[in-house]
């Protein structure tokens, strides 16, 4: 029966791709466009301004910073987040001693730590970031008072007053706060590789490390891949921006020390009036975006494993 | 057992979901990019409102019936102030709605109704998201209030509105020449603030030259307690006492050379000995610890506690600590100290200017009715009502007499008196936004304040910041008349 297929396929699809094309492609075509104009964003009129913007931002001392400290994100945070997510949700599932005859287990009290894991992820980040905003206080905050409490009240650092620390206070805060994210989302990939592996890796006398490296991990190479990807753009784009304009404060840390490129495309648009330099700004984004899909893609492409 | 990949017919792999969710990912983040592009280019109706009928109660000729929209910014003053000046309007023609609304986000509420060409007719510019002036003024965007500064005063109708406003408001108001664009409606005294029961407690007084102010800085640290502090994050508090200190040392031409963005116009021997006299302060050791880590509330705070004697900032400070102020506080506020006898300006120079900036977009509606609520809002009883809600002073000149007014108030008010004409208004905060606050404030005073820069290396800094203002063809740049 394939009498009026794609009637019904194009009837069925014509809908959403409308959606999809007006409220994202849509916008996209806009962004560019703007960004070849001198826009305020408080008045109706502009004009045509050709390449200058992005003359202007390739000679932008603020945006390269950003640039920088995005790419530091998209790049760190993944391999620091997937990093300790692999080990706890390997420690939650498979790590533990074997007990009452399994052949793998996760460590004693495994279904709370993955409770206490995933909890960050129940708040909103404005409230992560408020939180962790208090306990960086170099006065009162908790962090300080922690380390005075051990005794180390000659280690009292500004945290986000100190050029040198804030960017890393910062990354901590979104580490802190996505890693039981895949934390749960790990634990599901382990569960759905078969036991015999494991069983007949520990028949072969195989320890933990080997067990991790050899089974677990390329067992699950599609999901940290697709981590990866999610965790890079969650880096780039909306988290960053919210842990750096709640946290930091002001135009993104002491001496630009943690602005980044969404909250600088924000800035241009919503506080310097360029709303015309903010797409561009954000056309820039928008590249590193797509080629940091596209470098994860490439490098993390590897044999497909049937099991 | 599934497979990592999909085959075909059986339906949607990890493969493909990577590829979509990095797509999903792609289209949430250049949010901000289409959030402020989805509105523009909609030229919007002129419709304007008719004129009324011109009166002497009705000097602006305010249609009667026609709805009126103001929209204030609900900060540190909260906005009852301007809800009681609505009232007054409401009475004064009863066929006539008021729309009232209040806001924090002043530019993401209104800036898509800018670029509609709908916006209300009054507006309190005000707070972290105000909308930049410059470039309001610059698109033709605000009314210019002349025909209500040249209104009779509703208490005095033979004094022009004008007349009865403080010095400086009415220039405030202009971007270089004749129509003024913008009425600062509060007026803030920037200073040192201080608590007098802590001088008293150390046996002091307050320190008119700048040797005092070492010697009672060492003296309390001492006992423990630091000379000074300041909103860290948002080191652009430290100009509030900081440039009328550089003005009382060089004289008023350096600071209007500083705004004018003339070449060098930092390099000035005032500048250097005014940062290196507030260096040394961090040098010595008299700057409370932690300080460039904390914001604006924490450093009230914590100087509210005691911790620290002396904070630059602005007479909102008074409501805005309130919470944590004990009752024995007694807040004052005190023009800087004396560098040398060689300054040219008397003690007492100050900085004292207009607050809350109320604007009548060029667009609106009703625009005699916007104007006319600020000619209401101008009156003394409003005005009364503002200083005694708020604590703080109103663009209308005088008007505290029959209040009781707080201890700070009262020292802003002693402060203004000591002052007389020495009162100096620096523009850098006005005009030019994110070099005062972001470059001059966050990059160089803060990081000299912390200890990271020489007052050397800061001025050069600023210097460099200030001329590639000067030279940004994308900045509108303005100069002292």
């Amino acid at each position: 029966m394939q009498h009026g297929k794609y009637r019904f396929i194009v009837g069925f699809l014509a809908a959403p791709l409308a959606l999809y094309a007006l409220f994202v492609i849509w916008p996209f075509i806009q962004s560019i466009y703007y960004s070849f104009t001198d826009w305020t964003g408080l008045s109706p009129d502009f004009r045509m301004t050709g390449f200058d913007n992005y003359a202007r931002m390739l000679d932008d001392d603020v945006f390269w910073k950003s640039l920088q400290h995005s790419l530091l994100f998209a790049l760190l945070l993944p391999l620091v987040t997937l990093g300790l997510a692999l080990f706890f949700a390997f420690m939650l599932n498979v790590g533990g001693r074997r007990r009452r005859g399994a052949a793998i287990a996760g460590v004693r009290g495994s279904s709370f730590y993955k409770i206490a894991y995933f909890f960050p992820q129940v708040l909103s980040i404005a409230i992560v970031a408020l939180l962790f905003q208090f306990a960086y206080n170099p006065n009162d905050g908790a962090i300080n008072g922690a380390l005075k409490a051990v005794g180390l009240d000659g280690v009292q650092p500004e945290w986000l007053g100190d050029p040198g620390l804030a960017l890393w206070c910062v990354m901590a805060v979104l580490v802190w706060s996505t890693v039981g994210f895949f934390v749960v989302l790990f634990s599901a990939g382990m569960a759905s590789i078969p036991k015999d592996f494991y069983e007949a890796a520990l028949l072969d006398g195989a320890g933990r490390f080997t067990t991790f490296f050899r089974i677990t991990l390329p067992l699950l190479w599609d999901t940290v891949q697709s981590g990866w990807v999610y965790m890079g753009i969650l880096a780039l784009g909306a988290e960053s921006f919210a842990v750096v304009q709640i946290m930091t404060v002001g135009p993104g840390g002491p001496d630009y020390s943690t602005t980044v490129l969404p909250l600088y495309v924000y800035q241009a648009a919503f506080r310097d009036g360029q709303a015309g330099y903010a797409t561009t700004i954000g056309v820039a984004l928008l590249v590193v975006t797509l080629a940091f899909a596209a470098v994860v893609m490439r490098v993390g492409r590897r044999e497909r494993l049937e099991f | 057992m599934g497979s990592t990949s999909a085959h075909n017919n059986e339906g949607l792999g990890r493969r493909d979901l990577i590829k979509r969710s990095a797509a999903l990912g792609l289209i949430s983040v250049p949010t901000m990019s289409f959030l402020s592009a989805c509105a523009s280019g909609d030229s919007g109706s002129d419709e304007k409102v008719e004129k009324g009928k011109k009166t002497a109660t009705n000097p602006l000729a305010v249609n009667e019936s026609a709805p009126l929209e103001v929209v204030i910014f609900d900060g540190g003053f909260g906005t009852k102030y301007a809800e009681d000046a609505s009232a007054v309007y409401k009475k004064n023609f009863p066929n006539a709605t008021v729309k009232f609304s209040k806001t924090q986000k002043i530019q993401s509420v209104l800036q898509p109704r800018f670029n509609g060409g709908n916006p209300p007719d009054l507006i309190d510019n005000s707070g972290a998201q105000q909308m930049d002036m410059g470039v309001l003024v610059g698109k033709n965007q605000l009314a210019d209030l002349t025909p209500l500064l040249d209104a009779p005063s509703i208490d005095d109708p033979n004094k022009k509105v004008r007349d009865t406003l403080r010095p400086g408001i009415v220039e405030m108001g202009q971007f270089d020449g004749q129509p003024v664009w913008i009425l600062y409606y509060a007026y803030t005294v920037y200073g040192v603030w201080y608590s007098q029961t802590a001088l008293e407690k150390l046996d002091a007084t307050y320190p008119e030259t700048w040797d005092e102010m070492l010697a009672l800085c060492e003296k309390a640290k001492k006992k423990g307690i630091a000379g000074w502090t300041y909103a860290g994050k948002y080191p652009y508090y430290l100009p509030f006492s900081l440039y009328p200190f550089i003005a009382k040392i060089g004289g008023r031409e350096v600071l209007d050379a500083i705004d004018n963005l003339e070449p060098n116009a930092w390099k000035h021997p005032a500048v250097k000995a005014a940062f290196e006299a507030y260096y040394e302060l961090y040098k010595k050791g008299y700057i409370l610890k932690g300080t460039p880590g904390i914001d604006h509330i924490q450093s009230q705070t914590a100087w509210t506690q005691g911790k620290a004697l002396f904070i630059p900032n602005g007479s909102w400070v008074e409501n805005e600590a309130a919470k944590t102020t004990p009752a024995d506080f007694k807040m004052a506020v005190s023009a800087p100290s004396s560098l040398d006898a060689s300054d040219k300006m008397p003690f007492g120079t100050i900085w004292a200017s207009g607050g809350e900036p109320f604007i009548v977009p060029a667009k609106a509606k009703n625009v005699q009715g916007g104007m006319e609520q600020l000619r209401i809002m101008l009156s003394e009883a409003s005005s009364k009502n503002f200083t005694d809600s708020v604590k703080s002073l109103t663009a209308l000149n005088g008007g505290t007499d029959g209040l009781t007014l707080t201890a700070g108030l009262q020292a802003g008010v002693d402060a203004l008196k000591k002052a007389g004409d020495n009162v100096v208004n620096p523009r850098l905060q006005d005009w030019y936004v994110k070099l005062q606050k972001e470059q001059i404030g966050v990059a160089g005073l803060g990081e000299m304040m912390a200890g990271r820069l020489t007052p050397a290396e800061a001025i050069k800094k600023i210097q460099g910041f200030a001329d590639a203002a000067a030279k940004d063809p994308n900045i509108k740049h303005y100069k002292h008349q």
